[in-house]
């Protein structure tokens, strides 16, 4: 599993460096081989369960103050990738614009891996159960992805939706570095819910977590989104539920067509955590939970 | 032969300057060539607690932080807290409630006790439990755990509490 020196026999670090600037950060990861390092709290326990190697080029960006904060921006919201979950906890900005994020964050792990894992790295690792990927699904997030050519930095800005490709898998390049995350400014009351099913509530992988945002009419949503984790190779919105909630009066039969249409759209696997059969249930009773609160509250 | 790289830091108060293996962890270093065994080594995969240490005063656990991450920083582990009268009063409800079974995840609870006292996010009972979350104690004794940083807590306020 693990040696008692630390080292991972598969592959030997050769390099370690922490760069102070974006543009030397993507100039080290245009160089090939290497890793990126933030809060370290899935890379560091993928070496030590077999689940991941190191690379040959350990870059450190916990330095880059470029990559930190958050602020109005240009009509949005943006996220410093290097923003920590208790950061986002206690955030003011985010408590304004994006209270579903804050929510979610307030269900990560436990306050030792809050205090140590990124927003940046959440959505890097896009773990299909990842519980800030919800949230950012819910409220339309782009990612930045930098990169350097011939010591010039180009940027390109994807959906969080089109960033996220599978199990650990993601849009960004070897040499592309997540610089940042953009939300739009909403100021609009909404409704937000976020609710994770797990055996405990801290410290636990979502078995399946359910996200919904709106815009409450009466008895009515508009603006619905459904977002859905631990049921697909990534987070997914779930829009032919959204589609049958739009504008419609939230009845037990607009409920029951939604969580029909939702279990259409999901492909939930067999694993340690649970049977598909039983996550396909959970979405089931956690999304008309979900639903028929939205209309009580 | 791994890559060493030469770190900076200061612990429970004293400025260190050393060599560490790139991929050691903070709890491999504090257990190994610091020879501080306070730190306890649970499950190695961030989710037990008993290797909480503060950094910078953010309580983080040392078998998932990299040594080389702490370069410039300033980690206190359950020794220093040993040694730090800021932190007699939490030693003593721990002493005075009794908060110790077998005593693995003691060291993580107190550090982590430490944090919850100086961050003072919430000093109701279920506030506490909800600072612990992070700290197994697999004799299951969180009652005093929590019976003992709430007595912490009062006591540095002035008052028994509520």
């Amino acid at each position: 599993m693990h040696n008692s020196d630390g080292s991972n026999t598969a592959v030997t670090v050769r390099a370690y460096h922490v760069p102070q600037s974006v543009s030397t950060a993507t100039a080290l990861l245009a160089q090939g081989e290497a890793a990126v390092i933030a809060g370290g709290t899935d890379l560091v326990p993928q070496q030590r369960t077999g689940s991941g190697t190191w690379q040959p080029v350990l870059v450190s960006i916990r330095r880059i103050k470029a990559l930190r904060g958050v602020r109005e921006q240009a009509g949005q919201l943006w996220l410093g990738p290097l923003t920590t979950v208790s950061e986002l906890l206690c955030d003011p900005l985010i408590a304004r614009y994006a209270p579903v994020l804050a929510r979610a964050a307030d269900c990560f792990a436990s306050s030792q891996i809050r205090n140590a894992a990124t927003l940046g790295g959440n959505i890097c690792n896009a773990s299909p159960a990842g519980d800030l990927l919800v949230p950012l699904m819910l409220l339309d997030a782009e990612v930045e992805l930098s990169c350097s050519r011939d010591g010039v930095i180009s940027m390109r800005c994807l959906p969080i939706e089109e960033f996220l490709v599978g199990p650990g898998s993601t849009q960004r390049q070897p040499a592309e570095l997540l610089t940042g995350i953009r939300l739009p400014l909403v100021d609009a009351a909404r409704i937000f819910v976020f609710e994770k099913f797990g055996t405990r509530p801290a410290l636990d992988i979502a078995t399946v977590s359910v996200g919904l945002l709106a815009v409450a009419a009466g008895e009515r949503l508009q603006q619905v989104r459904v977002a859905l984790g631990a049921v697909a190779p990534v987070v997914l919105r779930a829009r032919a539920a959204e589609a049958v909630l739009e504008g419609r009066r939230l009845d037990n039969e607009a409920i029951t067509a939604a969580v029909a249409a939702a279990l259409e759209e999901i492909n939930p696997i067999d694993d340690v955590r649970a049977s598909g059969w039983y996550r396909s249930e959970l979405v089931c009773n956690l999304l008309t939970r979900v639903l028929r609160n939205a209309v009580v509250s | 032969m791994p890559l060493f790289h030469e770190i900076g830091f200061v612990l429970n108060g004293s400025p260190i300057r050393l060599s560490v293996p790139v991929t050691m962890t903070v709890l491999e270093m504090l257990r190994g060539p610091l020879n501080l065994t306070g730190t306890k080594y649970g499950c190695g995969e961030g989710e037990c607690g008993a290797c909480t240490v503060l950094v910078d005063g953010l309580s983080l656990n040392a078998c998932i932080l990299l040594a080389v991450e702490c370069d410039g920083r300033e980690i206190t582990s359950i020794e220093g807290l040993a040694a730090d009268p800021a932190a007699a009063g939490l030693r003593r409800a721990f002493v005075e409630a009794g908060a110790v079974q077998c005593g693995f995840c003691t060291p993580g609870m107190v550090v982590q006790g430490k944090y919850l006292l100086d961050t003072r996010t919430g000093t109701d009972r279920a506030a506490i439990a909800r600072g612990l979350e992070g700290n197994l104690c697999r004799c299951t004794g969180y009652r005093k755990v929590v019976d003992a940083i709430e007595r912490a807590m009062g006591s540095t306020e002035g008052a028994g509490g509520d």
